[in-house]
């Protein structure tokens, strides 16, 4: 049988073009493997061969993404593979988004198998879980070695066709799918046995995880939003310069809390980024670009809002747990409600 | 942070380059911008007129959280 012929999907950081700087290039095509395409081909030994790598940046990719599908795809077609690889994208958001994306593109343009891997609270996860499989890989590229071999155990099933067994088994995002097998035991054991280790306070799996759907209903309106009281939030990592708080460049355990008493705009010289998921030279120049202090203080003067609330309230979101950023704004949100602030302006990165 | 900020009892917008993440997250009110490095402006534009899109931005903000909505609804900036 001949080899396997796959085109693998990586960004701008492990193709080595660069990291942030480069995050705008737009797509390009390599031939063979690249970065951790080479520990796939590897892994492969002789059964596929990666002919050909697309690279785009990861900003390039979430900015114009109809148009970095179709040069994608258009790189893709011609170097005709059997199956599709993007990532691993570990815990990258635009990274995951990316992959997702090209992935579910690819498969609905040329009708082949493909195949990623990230992390679960990756948001490429949630928004790609159902449509393509999803190995679960650890948060960084750490995981890589485990990945890689999930990923190309379940990419040679998918390249010959063969069935595909249930998530816990082949290591992907579940689909919610489910997917029938004979187990050795019956139910009302099985039931009892789980029953009995819940009971001593031991780990079990349930066999019918209830889905989780975390949605919150939208606030009635501002009834007059000239009279309000509007606080300012962002994910953008803007903090006074030199990061007092040294909240972290990527997984931030922690928030700032900052003045905005006298701050008509925000000064190169006082504010910068500390956020180290996106080129920083932009909003280490004008920080209004992520926090709009400025405009926000022309619409208090013009009375189109009441007043900016006094402080602002920021966090770095690059890879930053969803548990930990759900506890940030559950410590300030109690502020901005006895403050009677009666709105919030949040931008993110 | 968005759905705790709404949870705690207060009207958010959330404004984003990549809207289709923060539908996925959970957000109602969405305004997109301009580009991840910088959502509300442009380096390419003079500080004036960079400055304006700005405004256009945060105004439409202010529309959305003016707006009553059923459920999660993108406003486009004009």
């Amino acid at each position: 049988m001949s080899k396997i012929r796959i085109v693998h999907y990586i960004n701008q950081f492990f193709a080595q073009i660069g990291g942030e700087e480069m995050a705008h290039v737009p797509p390009e095509y390599r031939d063979g493997a690249v970065g951790p395409g080479l520990a796939l081909g590897s892994a492969f030994g002789d059964k596929a061969d990666i002919v050909g790598t697309v690279i785009c940046g990861d900003s390039y990719f979430n900015e114009n993404m109809e148009d970095a599908k179709k040069k994608l795809i258009g790189f893709i077609r011609k170097a005709k593979p059997d199956l599709f690889i993007a990532g691993p994208a570990f815990n990258a958001g635009r990274y995951g988004v990316a992959c997702g994306a090209i992935c579910e593109a690819v498969r609905e343009e040329l009708k082949i198998p493909v195949l990623t891997g990230m992390y679960e609270e990756n948001p490429g996860a949630d928004m790609f879980r159902q449509k393509v499989y999803i190995i679960a890989t650890r948060n960084s590229a750490v995981g890589m070695r485990d990945a890689v071999k999930k990923m190309s155990a379940l990419a040679l099933k998918l390249a010959n066709q063969e069935p595909i067994g249930a998530s816990s088994e082949e290591g992907y995002i579940p689909q919610g799918i489910r997917v029938n097998l004979f187990e050795e035991d019956r139910g009302s054991k099985r039931a009892v046995d789980m029953l009995m280790k819940k009971l001593k306070g031991k780990p079990f799996t349930t066999e019918y995880p209830m889905p989780i759907f975390d949605r919150v209903d939208p606030q009635p309106a501002v009834k007059d939003i000239t009279k309000a009281k509007i606080a300012l939030v962002t994910s953008g990592g803007i903090v006074p310069l030199g990061n007092p708080d040294h909240i972290e460049s990527s997984s931030a355990t922690k928030y700032g809390r900052y003045d905005l008493d006298g701050v008509n705009y925000l000064s190169k010289d006082a504010y910068a980024t500390a956020h180290g998921g996106y080129d920083p030279s932009y909003a280490n120049a004008d920080a209004d670009r992520v926090l709009a202090v400025d405009v926000m203080r022309e619409f208090e003067k013009d009375g189109k809002i009441g007043s900016l609330y006094r402080y602002f309230f920021s966090t770095v979101g690059n890879g930053t747990a969803v548990k930990n950023a759900k506890a940030f704004a559950e410590e300030f949100s109690k502020e901005l409600i006895e403050e009677n602030v009666q709105a919030v302006i949040l931008t993110s990165t | 942070m968005v759905k705790e900020i709404e949870r705690a009892g207060i009207p958010v917008v959330h404004v984003c380059t990549v809207t289709p993440i923060s539908q996925t997250v959970g957000a109602n009110r969405i305004v997109p911008a301009v580009a991840i490095p910088h959502p509300l402006g442009n380096p390419a534009l003079p500080l004036e007129e960079e400055k304006a899109v700005r405004r256009k931005i945060m105004n439409t903000a202010l529309t959305a959280l003016a707006t009553e909505i059923d459920g999660q609804t993108v406003f486009e900036v004009e």
